[in-house]
């Protein structure tokens, strides 16, 4: 209903204001209609400029006040985290000054030589020095943003196979996601959508003669020991899909053909990121929001009460249900994990 | 042959044997300054048809699964009593990225100024081939058209972004946007890369043979530099993109298996082998970065024009300037794995295109502080032109730094595709590009149709436009930050951004206004047209050569002979003058000396 009345509104406003353009064009008598800026036009033009930058300030700050949060730079959960986190702040910092000091300048020069008639501008075409500065300054900021960079990069990039990571297929198809665990002997079965036989259940194509895949286990709710560094084999069926993990800031395409991987260490359990005073406050803000439009989650058939949870969400346009393909991640302790995994079919038991 | 003779045949031509019918003056026209006006109006036309989609997006976006009236009217079987269905989200994202990018951004940008300015600019007749040029312009009709019609499909328009990745794009089970609608957008995409490389040739070659006498390469404008330079690439690059499309084809129509490999669908294995859509991946960005600079430089280049002429100064450090254009061009041809951070290639490829990437960021700064410093001490004119050309250096700013985070592999982990790119890439290539087309359209308006556009309107036009687009991608940015992918239809299903819901809502407002007010421009723009004040020839008190023409259309530019050129077109308030222009056909004085070298 809302979206009805502001649809109606806007026509209203669209056709008021084509009325006013007209009514406002009307009332011009010559001078008016040359595009010339006279010396009114450009104090006033000048001073809106001024304007202007106290409107960037100020939507910064809003900006700031209601969505400075970003819970994409603190709370991380995993080992690598916070590397990133501090890159992006020192990168944000950086950012934030620049945007400020020549925001600054452009309006502030715009406002102080707004024309004059009769008065002539400086002729000024070169400075060699002054350009040097300005070109010499971004180099050295972007030669230590690089270098920080590409340490943490190879960091997270290069996997080290001695720590002896858990090994985890990530399956991705339209609309859905499922996960494959080594088992016993952490080795996955070989597998080839070739394979897939939907009659005897085998869903994802796992070789039914390969011995390291009797004990693989397919679920579909991810769980992670704390602590223990994960290798995630990622596969797709069908489309390209992207598995986005924000919490651990892990994010790698699915891509049918060929198998990638990204790697890393959960550090804190799901329990333990719900008493984070952060989320904490998170949670119960949106649970808030949620209380004011109840009926309408109700109707939709969800959960009213939010409750924090790890996701893994698609993140790479997959087709029609791309806005709702997610799993839950659980991380936990390595006795709550061992006891979960003991529940579940290994392959060999579950086929039909 | 040397130049100017050439032209020279071409003059007794036009003079005595010229006549011009309504179809050879209005339709099938090969003067520039007709296919400019052609290539604006479509523009123009398919500009509104971009912005209108982005406005419905945001509308779902803002008020998902509500039913809405400007729906239910325009999207007829797509949206049930006015709820929009998924699949046709999914085409308005595509279907608006590809028309603001390439028939809005692209054509209706370069196409426009390239062709209104590079002869007048230069002193040339008209372009080297006229013929080609009316064929480049007939061709982006052709495929403007059957983007269109892909609207109309059964099965509904392309859907799969506009980058169109394999295997999405290439199976029409995986999408219905994905069959017939697909294959129109390709061939249409076909056709409009045949007419850009034709368009680009032609401003390459009129470039290099047609300048007119005194006109060397360090005298040339800003703006040619910039049209140059842009075709360039283009011409490097399309013809990658057109290769990727013909490959698509072949793998949608004809069972090859360029992208695709082992894949299951619907209950079935499909025989695909042995592809990859990482290939895919390259080839599209081997063009789809270099295209960012294809939109931005020409905007860049009437900036540079707009802020010399208006601040009475020369634009500072001129030959720094075109360095940052080189440099720019080269390092744009090599960068383009930054959009594949994640995309499983080799991660030690993602740190080469970090490193390329973030060096871009050098010549960049150096065109914003060179503006600035071009402002500095300057005696400004105000006019619409110059606030829009002020406020492309503001969100060439906001966007560009922007960049220094997805440029850096290890961040761009974490938000890439979420709505932080979406608020990057608008700001620094689709505001930056549009108010750069804003800029030269009031600036050239009176060169184009001999009379002014109104000032007050154009005023309106600008602050509301300019307060709508921080309004709308300043917010964004912090949505991207908590994590909210792009592309999806609706976040309901995901409380955690349930926070991020007002802030939506907050954008859906400033994206509804800043759109509704570009009727603002429209009425300005067609009324000015016919009933704008009678131009006088150099309004802006301006030194470069299409200023010198008379404002009545001249097929042949210059009644007479072709002017001369004897300074740089940036002389503004030098010392020594009365005036404070010095047109560049204006012969050095006894004694005076070419300051800037």
């Amino acid at each position: 209903m809302t979206a009805f009345l502001s649809i109606i509104i806007v026509l209203f406003v669209a056709v008021a204001l084509w009325q006013m353009v007209k009514i406002f064009d009307l009332a011009q008598v010559g001078a008016a209609n040359t595009q010339v800026a006279d010396d009114k036009d450009n104090k006033l033009q000048g001073y809106l400029m001024m304007a202007f930058l106290v409107f960037i300030y100020a939507t910064t700050i809003a900006s700031f006040w209601y969505l400075g949060d970003l819970p994409l730079t603190s709370n991380s959960a995993s080992e690598h985290g916070p590397g990133i986190d501090n890159l992006m702040i020192i990168s944000m910092v950086v950012i934030f000054i620049v945007q400020t000091i020549t925001q600054f300048l452009l309006h502030y020069f715009a406002f102080k030589y707004k024309g004059e008639k009769g008065r002539k501008a400086l002729f000024y075409a070169d400075n060699n020095t002054l350009e040097f500065i300005w070109t010499i300054i971004p180099v050295i900021v972007l030669a230590g943003l690089i270098i920080y960079g590409l340490f943490t990069w190879n960091d997270i990039m290069n996997i080290d196979e001695d720590e002896d990571p858990m090994v985890i297929e990530l399956y991705a198809q339209q609309f859905n996601w499922k996960a494959r665990y080594g088992g016993e002997d952490n080795v996955l079965g070989k597998a080839n959508v070739r394979l897939i036989d939907i009659d005897r259940a085998n869903i994802l194509g796992v070789a039914e003669d390969d011995p390291n895949a009797q004990d693989d286990v397919i679920v579909t709710e991810l769980h992670l020991p704390v602590g223990r560094p994960i290798l995630f084999k990622m596969r797709s069926q069908d489309v390209l899909h992207s598995a986005y993990m924000p919490h651990f800031r892990a994010q790698m395409n699915c891509v049918p053909g060929m198998v990638t991987q990204f790697g890393f260490t959960p550090t804190v359990t799901t329990a333990d990121m719900r008493l984070n005073p952060d989320i904490v406050e998170k949670v119960l803000n949106i649970n808030k929001l949620r209380q004011a439009k109840k009926e309408k989650i109700e109707e939709a058939g969800q959960e009213l009460l939010y409750e924090f949870d790890y996701l893994l969400l698609c993140n790479k346009i997959c087709g029609k249900s791309h806005y709702n393909m997610q799993m839950k991640i659980i991380v936990e302790t390595q006795e709550e994990f061992d006891a979960w995994m003991a529940e579940q079919k290994t392959f060999a038991n579950s086929l039909n | 042959m040397s130049a100017t003779a050439d032209t020279h045949g071409h003059d007794d031509h036009d003079v005595h044997h010229h006549k011009e019918t309504f179809v050879t003056k209005y339709i099938f026209s090969q003067d520039h300054k007709m296919i400019a006006k052609q290539y604006l109006i479509t523009g123009t036309i398919m500009g509104v048809i971009g912005v209108l989609m982005s406005m419905m997006m945001r509308m779902q976006i803002a008020w998902p699964e509500e039913p809405n009236l400007l729906f239910e009217a325009l999207l007829g079987k797509w949206a049930p009593g006015g709820v929009m269905d998924a699949d046709i989200y999914l085409a308005l994202v595509t279907i608006h990225g590809t028309i603001m990018v390439f028939f809005v951004l692209t054509a209706g940008l370069s196409g426009t100024f390239s062709n209104l300015l590079i002869p007048l600019q230069i002193g040339a007749r008209d372009m080297a081939s006229g013929f080609l040029n009316m064929v480049s312009y007939w061709l982006f009709f052709l495929s403007s058209i059957i983007m269109i019609m892909s609207l109309f499909v059964e099965a509904g328009p392309a859907a799969a972004g506009w980058t169109i990745y394999p295997p999405l794009s290439a199976l029409p089970m995986a999408q219905g946007g994905s069959g017939m609608g697909m294959t129109l957008w390709l061939v249409s995409m076909a056709i409009f890369i045949a007419s850009s490389l034709l368009g680009s040739l032609n401003y390459i070659v009129t470039v290099i043979n047609l300048r007119t006498k005194g006109m060397s390469m360090t005298r040339l404008p800003l703006t040619i530099w910039t049209f140059f330079i842009t075709a360039v690439i283009g011409v490097i690059s399309f013809p990658v993109l057109l290769s990727a499309v013909l490959l698509l084809i072949m793998d949608r129509s004809f069972g090859t298996s360029f992208f695709l490999s082992d894949i299951f669908i619907q209950g079935e294995v499909l025989h695909y082998q042995g592809g990859s859509p990482v290939l895919f991946e390259h080839l599209f960005w081997f063009l789809g970065h270099p295209e960012v600079y294809i939109v931005l430089l020409p905007a860049l280049g009437i900036t540079s024009e707009v802020i010399a002429t208006n601040s009475r100064k020369p634009i500072f450090g001129y030959r720094a300037m075109v360095a940052s254009i080189l440099a720019i061009a080269f390092l744009s041809t090599i960068v383009w794995g930054h959009h594949m951070f994640i995309s499983g290639m080799n991660p030690f490829l993602g740190s080469v295109f970090t490193f390329t990437t973030l060096l871009i960021a050098i010549p960049s700064a150096v065109k914003a502080f060179n503006y600035i410093t071009t402002l500095w001490k300057g005696n400004l004119q105000l006019n619409p032109a110059m606030l829009f050309s002020i406020g492309l250096v503001s969100t060439f700013i906001t966007g560009g730094l922007t960049g220094i985070i997805l440029g850096d592999s290890a961040l761009d982990i974490n938000v890439h595709d979420t709505y932080f790119v979406v608020a990057h890439f608008h700001l620094v290539m689709g505001i930056s590009a549009l108010y750069g087309m804003f800029a030269g359209i009031y600036h050239w308006f009176p060169r184009m149709f001999g009379r002014m556009m109104n000032k007050n309107l154009g005023y309106l036009h600008f602050w509301v436009t300019a307060i709508c687009a921080y309004g709308v991608f300043f917010p964004m940015h912090f949505i991207g930050m908590a994590g909210l992918p792009r592309r999806y239809y609706t976040n309901s299903n995901f409380p955690l951004f349930d926070d991020t819901t007002n802030a939506n809502v907050v954008i859906t407002m400033f994206a509804i206004v800043g759109g509704i007010f570009q009727i603002v421009f429209l009425y300005n723009f067609f009324s000015s047209m016919f009933y704008g004040k009678k131009a006088v020839q150099n309004p802006w008190k301006s030194n470069t050569l299409e200023w010198t023409a008379p404002v009545k259309h001249v097929h042949g530019n210059w009644p007479g002979a072709l002017p001369v050129v004897y300074r740089w077109p940036y002389d503004y308030s030098k010392p020594g003058h009365d005036e404070d222009f010095v047109p560049q056909n204006v012969p050095m004085k006894e004694g005076e000396e070419e300051l800037h070298h």
